[in-house]
């Protein structure tokens, strides 16, 4: 049996946890309202860095990419969203090389997991924050990503990377010299 | 003592101008039943306006609470949303259910609106802005605000569907049990008064509105009115009878296009018809804020139209059951019945010998300080 000093207790400890579950409401009715209105707040709208709206490849100024066509990005998809269609090209010096020709990407098909932009090894693709995609054809969906006359940018030598590594390369060599 | 103050802005003169013209033109019976048409129209005219508001302010606070901005397409801020919203029910098809109890299915929405319509008029709105004044004008409001259950519970039973039923079964037991609390601090109040009759509470208030008059044994019957209110209102942390995750929408899940939009109606101003209550038993109603002997302060209040003050109170009692309705979880059955029965209950009867022994020590605090 609950005695009747419990019951006193149990009302007043009621009564200000009500008042304290008020509190936080009247705190709550003051806080700055989070509701966006988009179309009105295109040119103030903030989009989270991480949010993948669309998958793009960035060109530099001279119009030049850093895709060498490996595929990889490719096999990763798990719905055949990409595909890079590549050619040969032959060097000056007789070498065959394989370079970009189209890389197209069906948005959608997209479920924008991030694994092609993760397991690209050089960097080429990422995701975008453009989100306004909507189109009247499905077939507008299908892009091009890599711009028109493009190539590949040239690896340039890092010399902060580079430096450690001829290092490592010179130094057994020299001492086989000796 | 009201009459010697300016009051500029009342309606008292219109009415009046209205009645000496009918008068001039027409015999008594005629003019009768013209004032009583146009009393009528009036009301009813009130009633979809008020609803029609209240949900707007609803809808407003609702989202304020959550940190959204609520409906701001239909018009400036969204005001003409529930004008939509109204049209939109308005033509919306009245879906016929197989195998429902036709007769009483298509008249629980009329039980409900008509008890909310009932009440409504037995409301003093303002000075000189009151349809039904009895002289047992409290046991009036409890008796008809109370004849709206059986519309719930005829929905119920009519709508061949188990959830319809329990719903309803929940919101008698649970009007049932608040009502008697709701009567209770009601009775409290008239202990304090002296009357029924609502014109005549008001004006005991002149100077000293009743919850401030009773002061200890007035606040607590003035909450225990506000909860009782609120659960028979079906309303808030109460709203067992519509609880979406166990019973669809409870009485009314059958109900479509008009027919819902009564009992919605009737919802909301079941609300309104609470908060005014409160405000004419515990708050002095219309009456504006006086303080005996400080005459130029009186006068600046009576400049305020009544109805601006009665409007006032109710929308601050409203606002207050927003409130409540947005801070708290909703309640199990038997938690609910144990806060009334348990809880509420008891506190009430005692609560209503501390006002009788109040009234008669001369404790109030009228008697007090000598206030009249």
């Amino acid at each position: 049996m609950r005695t009747f000093s419990e019951y006193i207790h149990d009302l007043f400890g009621g009564i200000k946890s009500l008042l304290s579950g008020l509190s936080v409401t009247w705190k709550e009715l003051w806080t700055k309202k989070v509701t966006r209105q988009y179309p009105e707040n295109r040119d103030t709208l903030e989009i989270s860095e991480r949010f993948r709206a669309e998958l793009v490849m960035p060109h530099d100024d001279n119009n030049e990419h850093a895709c060498t066509a490996c595929g990889v990005c490719e096999m990763n998809c798990p719905n055949g969203t990409i595909k890079v269609i590549s050619l040969m090209n032959e060097t000056p010096d007789g070498k065959k090389k394989k370079a970009l020709d189209r890389y197209v990407y069906d948005l959608g098909t997209c479920t924008f997991c991030n694994l092609c932009v993760v397991t690209c090894p050089s960097d080429a693709i990422v995701f975008s924050n453009n989100f306004e995609n909507a189109t009247f054809t499905r077939g507008k969906l299908v892009k091009q990503l890599n711009h028109e006359g493009s190539k590949m940018r040239e690896k340039k030598p890092k010399p902060a990377a580079a430096a450690p590594v001829e290092t490592a390369v010179n130094a057994p060599t020299e001492t086989k010299a000796e | 003592m009201q009459q010697n103050y300016n009051q500029p802005l009342e309606f008292t003169g219109l009415t009046a101008w209205i009645d000496s013209a009918l008068k001039s033109v027409l015999p008594d019976f005629w003019v009768i039943f013209i004032q009583l048409v146009l009393v009528a129209v009036a009301l009813l005219a009130a009633y979809a306006v008020i609803a029609m508001i209240l949900i707007y302010v609803e809808r407003k606070i609702t989202a304020f609470f959550q940190a959204r901005i609520g409906p701001n397409r239909v018009g400036p801020f969204g005001i003409f949303q529930t004008v939509a919203d109204v049209m939109k029910i308005l033509i919306k098809e009245i879906i016929h259910i197989n195998r429902v109890d036709k007769f009483l299915f298509y008249t629980a929405p009329f039980f409900m609106i008509v008890a909310s319509m009932m009440t409504f008029g037995a409301i003093p709105f303002g000075k000189g802005l009151h349809a039904v004044d009895f002289n047992i004008g409290v046991f009036y409001v409890i008796a008809v605000s109370s004849l709206g259950i059986i519309g719930v519970l005829l929905a119920g039973w009519s709508s061949n569907n188990k959830y319809s039923m329990i719903g309803a079964m929940r919101s008698g037991a649970q009007f049932v049990s608040y009502e008697l609390s709701a009567g209770f601090a009601l009775m409290t109040m008239v202990i304090l008064s002296g009357t029924m009759q609502l014109s005549e509470m008001i004006e005991t208030q002149t100077y000293c509105w009743n919850i401030f008059n009773g002061h200890i044994s007035s606040l607590v019957a003035f909450v225990i009115y506000l909860i009782s209110g609120h659960a028979e209102t079906n309303r808030g942390p109460f709203d067992l009878p519509e609880a979406e995750s166990e019973l669809t929408a409870g009485y009314h899940t059958e109900y479509s296009g008009l027919q819902f939009g009564f009992f919605y109606l009737a919802e909301y101003l079941n609300m309104f018809i609470i908060a005014c209550i409160a405000a004419t038993v515990f708050l002095g109603g219309w009456l504006p804020l006086q303080i005996a002997g400080w005459d130029g302060f009186n006068q600046v209040m009576w400049y305020i139209p009544s109805y601006i003050w009665f409007f006032g109170k109710v929308g601050v009692l409203i606002f207050l059951s927003l409130w409540v309705r947005w801070s708290f979880p909703r309640l199990r059955i038997d938690q609910l019945l144990n806060l009334e029965w348990k809880y509420l209950l008891p506190i009430n009867l005692v609560n209503l010998l501390i006002m009788v022994f109040l009234v008669l020590s001369g404790l109030t605090l009228t008697e007090i300080f000598n206030i009249r």
